[in-house]
């Protein structure tokens, strides 16, 4: 009695501080749609990708998997033998999302590591030390934002093939893991704003800019430098276009490109659904897995990139 | 991912603090500076300067990867005046560019706007982010499902509402609109935010004089959000203008610039001059081409829209 009494006091209580406003409630329905447009998609990768290939085509629009089944991943992981792959509606042929895996992996994490890191030295070279024409290259640096990655795309491509690094992981880094011109505006931007008097205090001890740099200021930027590399990490492990020029063989190949063959091995016609979704959901997973981890940083770091 | 890159934020020149002890060499500290700037000056001036240079050049040769490349002057960009693939590309591509700042900018208004007044959480702001975080792949696979013509949730859907199924990626009508409704549906969350920051970055005193003057919802949008907002909004337009000019992605991966030439994107079309035919010059000189439309593109707006001023100042 009593809870029923004062559930009924906190529903006035709620009630009196929010009155019903008919434009409040439309903005709030308007917002669930661009959410439910947003994350449904995912749900029904999920979905498909628990379905069997022939359940499917019957259940078009069944919420729960048709037919529960593990089978599509089986596939995609090379776990399923090829006659009943090919009954379950795959194509049979191997393909290897193990290789695909480790590859994205490696690709993602040297390229990251790379570029944050020299992006960082040069950063500091740019925000704290003095020299001559230092504003001057900043600004060219910053001007190589505005080339199309088309552009110079073909010019490197020819060049990792005159150095003979085509299909090669070293012929797919190079490009990379010097620096982007994004990671040294972003650091630049945060060294600039940290304080410099534990820095001082250390020059006058005698410590030189390397201790410096790696003692005090990576240290302090590490909050930064960690949303960079995740910043930096994701858009690594979609890159798409250069690992298709470069990485086009099996050893080399990232999941991205990997995901474009899977989807044109088709037989007689029909796409193996499930097993393409299956695909497209391990190729989201480490993505998922960083933004459901560190989705304030990523989601806190739009205004920054944008807009100061 | 990549558009984070391309934002033209303000650049604010380094202060020049005097150090301690600064001042007594002559060069500052461009020893060490070089040290430090090494890796990153062998990336730009090999992967960025050189190969824009070596493009220019490569534009005026014929060029098929095997031998040497050969100097024809103007003949590939004449050649180019001449193609109507080229053409077709150019129409296909800024058809779709169009329907990107119609679709994108209105609706990430709107859900900016929506946000700003109803929610603020950011568990919601990141619901919204989700799908651009996902490749263009990923993205372009899902919706490849989704539209599918024979088992596809929304032609299923069309059909119990009564219509007829759609083919979305065959049909040479609907191929592009489709593309740039996946794009759209990938970039909306982000730009969204975007706007979303421009919106709290107007001083709330600014409403409240609104409010005592008496102007109505409408009034104190159009009259005080907006130009204050235009800052940000010519910065929107510029990213989802040159990165829709850049469409490939979800071409490659879907229709592969069919069917027949209706998704034959400018992208797509260099990519197949210069990979598939080895023509590499050919491919050059459209690449050319499509960077002089970018930066004419960019200092445009920049110009006309005056994005780097802000009326709050």
């Amino acid at each position: 009695m009593t809870t029923t009494a004062s559930r009924a006091q906190l529903a006035a209580a709620t009630r009196r501080r929010r009155p019903f406003n008919p434009r409040r409630a439309a903005a709030w329905a308007l917002l669930v749609l661009a959410i439910a447009v947003s994350v449904l998609p995912f749900l029904w990768v999920l979905r498909t990708a628990l379905s069997t290939n022939n359940a499917l085509a019957t259940n078009a629009a069944s919420l729960l998997p048709a037919e529960l089944s593990f089978g599509a991943f089986k596939r995609v992981f090379g776990l399923q033998s090829a006659a009943d792959a090919v009954a379950e509606g795959g194509s049979g042929a191997q393909i290897d999302f193990w290789l695909y895996l480790r590859n994205s992996i490696v690709f993602s994490s040297i390229t990251t590591a790379g570029a944050v890191f020299f992006s960082a030295m040069a950063a500091y070279a740019f925000a704290r030390l003095r020299w001559k024409g230092r504003n001057a290259v900043f600004s060219l640096f910053l001007g190589t934002m505005l080339v199309p990655p088309i552009f110079t795309a073909l010019p490197n491509f020819l060049l990792i093939k005159n150095l003979d690094l085509l299909n090669t992981m070293l012929g797919m880094v190079l490009p990379y893991i010097f620096m982007t011109p994004f990671a040294i505006f972003f650091l630049r931007q945060f060294f600039l704003n940290m304080s410099r008097e534990v820095e001082e205090a250390a020059m006058l001890d005698g410590a030189k800019h390397l201790r410096i740099f790696f003692q005090i200021v990576l240290p302090n930027a590490a909050a930064p430098i960690a949303t960079l590399a995740l910043l930096t990490f994701i858009g690594q492990w979609n890159e798409y276009f250069w690992p298709l020029l470069v990485g086009s063989q099996d050893d080399v190949r990232v999941l991205q490109v990997g995901l474009g063959v899977f989807k044109s091995q088709s037989p007689q016609g029909a796409p193996d659904w499930s097993g393409l979704m299956a695909a497209t959901l391990i190729s989201a997973l480490p993505v998922l897995i960083l933004f459901a981890a560190f989705g304030k940083k990523i989601v806190n770091s739009i205004g920054f990139s944008g807009i100061k | 991912m990549t558009t984070l890159a391309k934002h033209s934020a303000p650049v604010s020149p380094a202060p020049d603090k005097p150090k301690p002890y600064g001042g007594l060499r002559r060069f500052g500290d461009l020893k060490i500076a070089l040290l430090f700037i090494a890796p990153a000056m062998i990336g730009f001036i090999v992967f960025y300067v050189v190969p824009t240079i070596r493009g220019v050049y490569l534009s005026f040769t014929e060029y098929n990867i095997l031998g040497d490349p050969e100097w024809v002057g103007v003949d590939n960009y004449t050649a180019i005046a001449k193609d109507p693939l080229f053409w077709n590309s150019l129409a296909v591509t800024g058809q779709y560019v169009f329907l990107n700042i119609v679709l994108q900018t209105a609706l990430a208004l709107g859900l900016a706007l929506l946000m700003h007044q109803v929610a603020k959480s950011t568990i919601i702001r990141g619901a919204l982010l989700m799908p651009y975080l996902m490749s263009n792949v990923i993205a372009a696979l899902l919706w490849f499902w989704m539209l599918d013509y024979q088992i596809g949730v929304v032609n299923q859907f069309i059909e119990w509402a009564g219509l007829p199924r759609v083919a979305f990626f065959g049909s040479e009508e609907w191929a592009i609109p489709t593309q740039a409704v996946i794009n759209t549906w990938r970039h909306m969350g982000y730009t969204a935010l975007l706007i979303f920051a421009g919106l709290q970055a107007i001083p709330g005193h600014v409403y409240e004089v609104a409010k005592l003057d008496g102007a109505s919802a409408f009034q104190t949008f159009r009259k005080i959000t907006i130009p204050l907002l235009r800052p940000v909004l010519v910065l929107v337009l510029v990213v989802t203008v040159i990165g829709s000019f850049q469409v490939f992605d979800t071409v490659a991966v879907t229709t592969a610039g069919g069917p027949v030439n209706a998704t034959r994107v400018i992208q797509y079309y260099i990519y197949q001059r210069a990979f598939t035919e080895s023509d590499f010059g050919y491919g050059s000189a459209i690449a050319v081409i499509l960077f002089l439309i970018l930066a004419l593109v960019a200092f445009i707006q920049m110009k006309f829209l005056k994005g780097n001023e802000s009326d709050l100042d």
